[in-house]
């Protein structure tokens, strides 16, 4: 007798897939789904019924579909993509220094002097005394017009 | 970074300029800048002096190892001091515009 296919075993295997990669390329742009990785949560919690449900025909109806040994394959290589996909937004992610150092609020923030992306150099106090016209950097405006304040971000850079 | 973009209007009006530091060159933060459409300003620390001085500093959590700064938020007046600070203690989660922007009406409340 010719076995069918198990189709769920793979769906839920490329459900794992999307629902790892669809953090690092598309959720990330979103705080709602950064914050916390939710929308990654429900569509691994959707492969895992998959898999599941996939195997359990495999290995309960043998003489109907296939999948003991494909499916027991697909579901360990699940198991650990996922593992490693947790450890990193639950675990690397979190191993941040705690910078104790760090300017406090009440504190003068040190002067520093960085390069823009036109290659010149701007000085902390040249960004807080320079004319506000719009956040377009060189700043155009009236220099009656004075900046109000700065929110410096730190980030760990794209490349 | 995109967050802050969306609401740079909201920035314009209270005349609060924002600022990208990161270990990123001049030039790789010219291409960002193109290719994400950023129109704030974005400043480069390269060898992380800064960065290492202001104690922002992520030892090898950069591609290949690479110094970079951990996330943080600083918003600063006028005078230099520093008014309000997010120092996040989980790299995925960072501060958003609306927090800034409500630190900056607390301390300068609109008549």
């Amino acid at each position: 007798m010719k076995r069918s296919w198990n189709p769920r075993l793979w769906a839920g295997f490329a459900l794992v897939i999307v629902g790892i990669l669809s953090y690092p390329t598309f959720f990330i742009r979103f705080p709602a789904t950064r914050d916390f990785p939710w929308a990654n949560l429900l569509l691994l919690a959707l492969a895992a019924y998959l898999l599941a449900a996939g195997l359990r025909r495999a290995f309960r109806r043998p003489q109907e579909y296939r999948g003991k040994v494909t499916g027991t394959i697909l579901a360990s290589l699940s198991v650990l993509l996922v593992g490693f996909f947790f450890e990193q937004i639950f675990y690397v992610s979190r191993q941040v220094p705690a910078s104790l150092g760090a300017p406090r609020a009440g504190q003068i923030a040190p002067d520093f002097a960085l390069t823009d992306t036109s290659g010149a150099s701007v000085t902390l106090s040249t960004l807080l005394n320079s004319p506000f016209g719009t956040n377009d950097w060189p700043p155009k405006g009236d220099p009656r017009d004075k900046t109000a304040a700065a929110v410096l971000i730190f980030y760990r850079g794209y490349w | 970074m995109r967050s802050f973009q969306k609401k740079l209007p909201e920035f314009d009006a209270r005349r609060i300029r924002v600022v990208a530091i990161s270990v990123d060159s001049p030039r790789e933060n010219d291409h960002l800048r193109k290719i994400a459409g950023y129109s704030f300003l974005f400043l480069s620390d390269e060898k992380a002096q800064v960065i290492r001085k202001w104690d922002l500093l992520h030892p090898h959590a950069g591609m290949a190892g690479a110094d970079v700064a951990r996330p943080a938020e600083f918003l600063l007046d006028s005078t230099e001091t520093v008014r309000w600070v997010a120092l996040t203690d989980d790299y995925l989660v960072r501060a958003r515009p609306e927090q800034v922007l409500q630190a900056f009406d607390a301390i300068n409340p609109r008549n």
